[in-house]
């Protein structure tokens, strides 16, 4: 078998183990100049008339606006219509409501995509091969680490602000496309070169804003930076799946077992919907128990909202507002508060918030028998979603927990070997499946103390073949050779390559 | 002994492949209300195909078939019959279609060449059926009996509530043949799905009237069922104590004996092994700890 | 034209359609072709083989069937087509 090294880039450096970056220094570029005065425009085009953009040059987007943001649009449009060659699109997350960057990729306006997770037509066309350069893919604490570093340059960071006040500082709290915070755009807003806030909604005066005018260079009003509904979802709804339920059961079980829900502890968990059903157990746990925790981090939903309410969570590190109910609690709450990227999972920040967790509870597309977990493609290599949080979690935390059902339509989760690796599996400690639960043999210690309270634990290769024994053995598919981008681990080596789609 | 008993859905492949997952005890599976008339040949074939595949399951299988009075009941077991089938439920059961369908079951039985012998779960739900539940008791195939409270409250056209006032005499009566006869005494199903407070306040109550297992419509109900039926870690401590200090006073050849200041005698040491037994069956043993 | 269908397009299913045909002819499409193709194309023809029909037109939308579902809803659409037309 060839090695990843092989593949690299003379500048890339391969992966070597989830905390060599405890022996590197931090690097740091200045902090950009800070304005002396904020202009306001009143449309893309005058802004990029006075940015004198062009070609080549390197965009940056957050995706705090998920899948209802009309920033990228509005920008892309912009550059289409100027024949901008070459640009470089630097977004947090890319979602099914870009695929008007399809048209400028095929075109050649955009030939550079750098993001922590993709998901939609976008993704599909990069799949496919159609982008120049190839996709990078960083986790949210690395991309905070690529910008701080200079390994990710911004010319321009097109900062979607939900409202923005007259000296120029802007906001997610307040205005209709209202998000909540705006934690994976603070990296840009202090190391680009140019900062543009696009709002559609203008105030007086905002207190502690999150993106403060210093920084600002332009802020231009549109008529609408986002579609509500695709913003945040209204209501986040627990599975009723009885499948995930039972799986979510085991795993607060097993949590429980550890002795990791206790008083002061500290927890994240994605937002899927056995993940959701993991909250509801570990509350109603707490609520039997009187237990409370000093902290749950990530992206936030309603759920967390209410347990930070009922006085069960303590304080709210929120990255990312997930749904309404978080966005309004984030406006109204003062122990929800606003991190940034680089806060939240960077690894050269002396204490990010992921290092202090006791346990995270997250999803696999895939996982193999090291414990490897991808999330960034589907078992055909196209690319279905990415990192974001995953890898700086599962770092972090002390427990790290994937929950996953065992066949999926038919499918192994288990493989051999993962599609691609998002996550090393010296990070995954425990599998927990519908069908059984499986430690990964590194943690010895967890695995005596699961089997000191009588829970069973069987090997992970069991559970696989146990999955082959129901569905049959899948065919083996050989790689399409042609390389299409690289997902970059949080510390900026190089963890997998990403191969155009079988 | 077993504590839930699961339905599920006989023509629903997603349902029939996770069946085994959700420690319930016994699960039926359905060839009943939950398939269409149109879909029936499906299910059978289904079901026999996914039992052909069984190997060792965590649980006692039982279809439920239609009703004898109509030719489908016949096909069903023409169809599904075999030794990985602990037992059939009959819908709206009296002692003749029982006696009916032992008839079948023999024959079917001689010209499968089975070895086992298949189980009867009648379904009470009729009035003329709860005044019946004594003999069907007695009756040699029966295994328990499942009280349907929907189609009995409308036979009797009385209004189903969710207190289950209405059902206190079937309850009561089905609780007292089981156990006179041996058999599971399994209470109807909760039909709320989603009131979880509500199912569970039903089977402690169907549980204080004596019957030793419910139905679950939902795999979600399974567990709550399953904890209420099954000794308390507490019980199964104080148990152990019993029946060690048992051990030391037969040593010492006393008959009755004194724990925490209260007399012990043979009925309380019968009544804790008898506890320890079903905590062992429900592998409860191994996950509990003394203190 | 004697035709049969039996199954659906939920999940863990398979919807199966059989004609008449002077020979055997299996179509499958599969939401896990790239895994699964074969596999499902043989348990069809053993089947098939099992019930001694050498003549016969398949066609085989998967959601993600197991075996037992894909022999169970082929059966059956063969019945249907047979008793329909008896």
């Amino acid at each position: 078998m060839s090695k990843l090294s092989d593949y690299l880039p003379p500048d890339f450096k391969p992966f070597v183990s989830s905390d060599a970056y405890k022996q590197k220094q931090r690097r740091l570029i200045s902090e950009k100049e800070q304005s002396q005065s904020v202009v306001f425009l009143h449309s893309v085009s005058e802004v990029f008339d006075a940015l004198n953009l062009h070609d080549g040059m390197t965009f940056s987007f957050h995706h705090h606006l998920r899948n209802g943001d009309k920033v990228i649009g509005l920008i892309g449009e912009e550059v289409h219509r100027r024949g901008l060659k070459d640009m470089t699109f630097a977004a947090s997350s890319l979602f099914p409501n870009h695929a008007s960057l399809v048209d400028l990729i095929k075109e050649g306006n955009v030939s550079g995509i750098i993001a922590n997770y993709a998901n939609g037509p976008v993704a599909k066309a990069i799949s496919m091969g159609l982008l120049k350069k190839p996709f990078i893919m960083d986790t949210h604490g690395g991309r905070a680490r690529a910008i701080e570093s200079g390994d990710l340059m911004i010319d321009v960071a097109f900062i979607a602000s939900p409202a923005v006040d007259k000296a120029g500082n802007g906001t997610g709290r307040f205005g209709p496309s209202a998000c909540g915070t705006l934690g994976y755009a603070i990296p840009d807003l202090h190391y680009a070169k140019k900062v543009v806030l696009i709002s559609d909604y203008q105030m007086d005066h905002i207190e502690e804003a999150e993106l403060n005018h210093r920084y600002v260079d332009y802020v231009v009003m549109v008529d609408k930076i986002g579609d509500s509904e695709g913003i945040v979802s209204g209501t986040t709804k627990v599975t009723r799946d009885p499948v995930g339920r039972k799986i979510a059961r085991d795993t607060v079980m097993v949590l429980d077992k550890l002795g990791l829900i206790k008083e002061g502890f500290s927890m994240q968990t994605g937002a899927g919907g056995i993940s959701l059903a993991v909250v509801e157990y570990v509350k109603d746990l707490m609520i039997r128990q009187n237990i409370r925790a000093r902290f749950a981090s990530g992206g936030i939903t309603g759920q967390y909202v209410l347990m930070h309410e009922q006085g069960l969570v303590e304080t709210l590190y929120d990255v990312q507002c997930f749904d309404l109910r978080a966005a309004k609690s984030y406006r109204e709450n003062r122990r929800h508060v606003a991190i940034s990227a680089s806060e939240y999972g960077n690894p050269f920040e002396p204490s990010p918030i992921v290092d202090q967790l006791d346990f995270v509870v997250l999803g696999a597309t895939e996982i193999d028998l090291n414990f490897n977990v991808n999330v960034t493609t589907d078992s055909l290599g196209e690319i279905i979603g990415g990192s974001g949080g995953h890898a700086d979690t599962a770092h972090g935390a002390k427990v790290t927990v994937v929950v996953t059902n065992l066949l999926k339509a038919r499918l192994p989760i288990i493989k051999e070997h993962v599609t691609t690796l998002t996550t090393p599996g010296s990070d995954i400690d425990i599998l927990v499946t519908e069908r059984g639960i499986a430690v990964n043999p590194i943690r010895i210690d967890l695995m005596n103390q699961l089997k000191q309270k009588g829970i069973q634990i069987v090997k992970i290769e069991d559970l696989m073949q146990l999955s082959y024994q129901i569905a049959g053995v899948p065919k083996t598919l050989s790689h399409e050779k042609t390389i299409i981008g690289y997902v970059r681990y949080r510390d900026g080596s190089i963890i997998d390559v990403l191969y155009k789609k079988m | 002994m077993n504590r839930c008993f699961l339905f599920v859905p006989g023509n629903n492949p997603a349902m029939l492949q996770n069946a085994d997952i959700f420690h319930a005890d016994a699960v039926i599976f359905d060839l009943e209300d939950a398939v269409s008339v149109s879909e029936k040949d499906a299910a059978r074939q289904l079901l026999k195909h996914f039992f052909e595949t069984l190997t060792k399951q965590p649980y006692d299988i039982y279809v439920r078939i239609n009703a004898l009075t109509s030719s489908l009941g016949a096909e069903d077991l023409s169809s599904i019959l075999s030794d990985c089938i602990k037992g059939i439920v009959l819908p709206k059961a009296h002692t003749e279609d029982i006696k009916a369908l032992t008839k079948l079951l023999e024959t079917f039985e001689a010209a499968k060449r089975m070895k086992n012998k298949t189980r009867i779960i009648p379904i009470i739900e009729t009035a003329k059926s709860v005044l019946e539940i004594e003999a069907m008791a007695q009756l040699p195939r029966i295994s328990g009996m499942l009280l349907g409270a929907e189609d009995l409250t409308s036979d009797m056209e009385i209004e189903r509530t969710k207190v289950g006032i209405e059902i206190e005499y079937p309850r009561a009566k089905m609780a007292y043949a089981c156990k006179a006869f041996g058999l599971d005494a399994i209470d109807t199903p909760f039909t709320d799905v989603d009131d979880e407070a509500g199912l569970k306040a039903d089977t402690i109550h169907a549980q204080k009237l004596g019957m030793n297992a419910k139905t679950a419509i939902h795999p979600n109900q399974v567990e709550t069922i399953n904890q209420i039926f099954s000794p308390t870690e507490a019980q199964i401590r104080w148990a152990r104590r019993i029946v060690i200090a048992d051990t030391e006073a037969q040593l010492k050849h006393l008959g009755v004996f004194s724990l925490d200041g209260k007399m012990i005698d043979k009925p309380v040491v019968d009544r804790a092994k008898k506890l320890l037994e079903k905590a062992k069956h429900y592998h409860m043993l191994g996950e509990i700890s003394d203190e | 034209m004697k035709i049969g269908m039996a199954g659906s397009l939920e999940s863990n299913d398979a919807l199966i359609t059989v004609k008449e045909s002077s020979v055997i002819n299996i179509e499958v499409q599969s939401i896990v072709d790239a895994f699964y193709h074969d596999q499902i194309v043989q348990v069809i023809q053993s089947t098939l083989d099992a019930a001694r029909i050498n003549a016969i037109d398949v066609v085989c939308l998967d959601k993600g069937a197991l075996d037992y579902t894909i022999k169970a809803r082929l059966l059956t659409a063969i019945h249907r087509m047979e008793v329909r037309h008896e």
